[in-house]
């Protein structure tokens, strides 16, 4: 009995942030839910502004430039490109999960770590070409 | 939650029976998102030209105009199956929960017409 009671104790326990053993996958999870909230939130109504502005005309956009460019606007910016790829990397790692592809230890792990190093890259590719035109 | 028996659906605590509906959404508007969005990314890098004249002069053209429209569908339907997960998830209150549902669904749609009405006019307008 003695033995059962430590089997019982050692059973695997429900994901908790403060609890769960840290892996790439949870990770990934983590990022594509507060990439998807935050563009969700921040970048819908970024692009809104933005369409409202080209569709009102010069003095509507000036506005909106002027906070586009600004420092914080170029962080808000850059951050919603970083979103974007990130999200569209965990996304499109969904997919193959889907298919019930993928979910072999060392395939997942690699694929978890490689889609946050993507965007990376990817928000870098974009905002140097942007900046050096 | 209910055990999804009869009883328990007929009170609204059992299975909706919706759910591949909303998985199947979440990814046709996946895909939406990515065409859509790496079009407009990949445009406005091309750009160069950030001021209004330009920009507008480039949503007036029918096939940016059509690629934005969508994108503007697509991603206010894919935020709110996201975010109807999000309230899902930490709203545990029925009523906080209808609350917070009755507002997405206001927002994503009155985001949406509003985003469709801008690229309709600069489209159509001069």
């Amino acid at each position: 009995m003695a033995q059962a009671d430590t089997k019982a104790k050692s059973r695997p326990i429900s994901p908790h942030l403060q609890i769960w053993r840290w892996g790439p996958a949870m990770f990934v999870s983590i990022l594509h839910r507060v990439t998807g909230d935050g563009m969700a939130f921040v970048g819908l109504g970024v692009l809104l502004w933005w369409l409202y502005a080209v569709a009102a005309g010069p003095i509507a956009y000036d506005s909106f430039a002027a906070h586009a460019g600004a420092w914080y606007g170029k962080v808000v910016l850059i951050g919603l490109t970083w979103a974007f790829f990130n999200h569209m990397a965990s996304g499109l790692r969904h997919f193959v999960l889907d298919m019930g592809a993928g979910f072999e230890l060392k395939n997942n792990n690699l694929w978890s770590i490689l889609t946050p190093l993507f965007a990376l890259a990817a928000t870098v590719t974009v905002w140097t070409v942007i900046l050096l035109k | 939650m209910g055990n999804g028996t009869s009883i328990g659906r007929v009170r609204g605590l059992g299975s909706a029976r919706h759910g591949a509906q909303h998985w199947l959404v979440q990814r046709y508007t996946a895909i939406g998102n990515l065409v859509a969005g790496l079009f407009l990314l990949f445009s406005l890098v091309g750009l160069g030209d950030y001021t209004q004249k330009g920009l507008h002069e480039w949503l007036h053209q029918p096939l940016p105009a059509t690629m934005v429209g969508l994108f503007v569908v697509s991603s206010f339907w894919h935020a709110r199956l996201g975010l109807q997960v999000l309230v899902e998830d930490y709203v545990h209150d029925d009523g906080n929960k209808f609350a917070c549902m009755a507002l997405l669904n206001i927002l994503a749609f009155a985001g949406a017409a509003f985003g469709l009405l801008c690229v309709v006019r600069i489209a159509l307008g001069a």
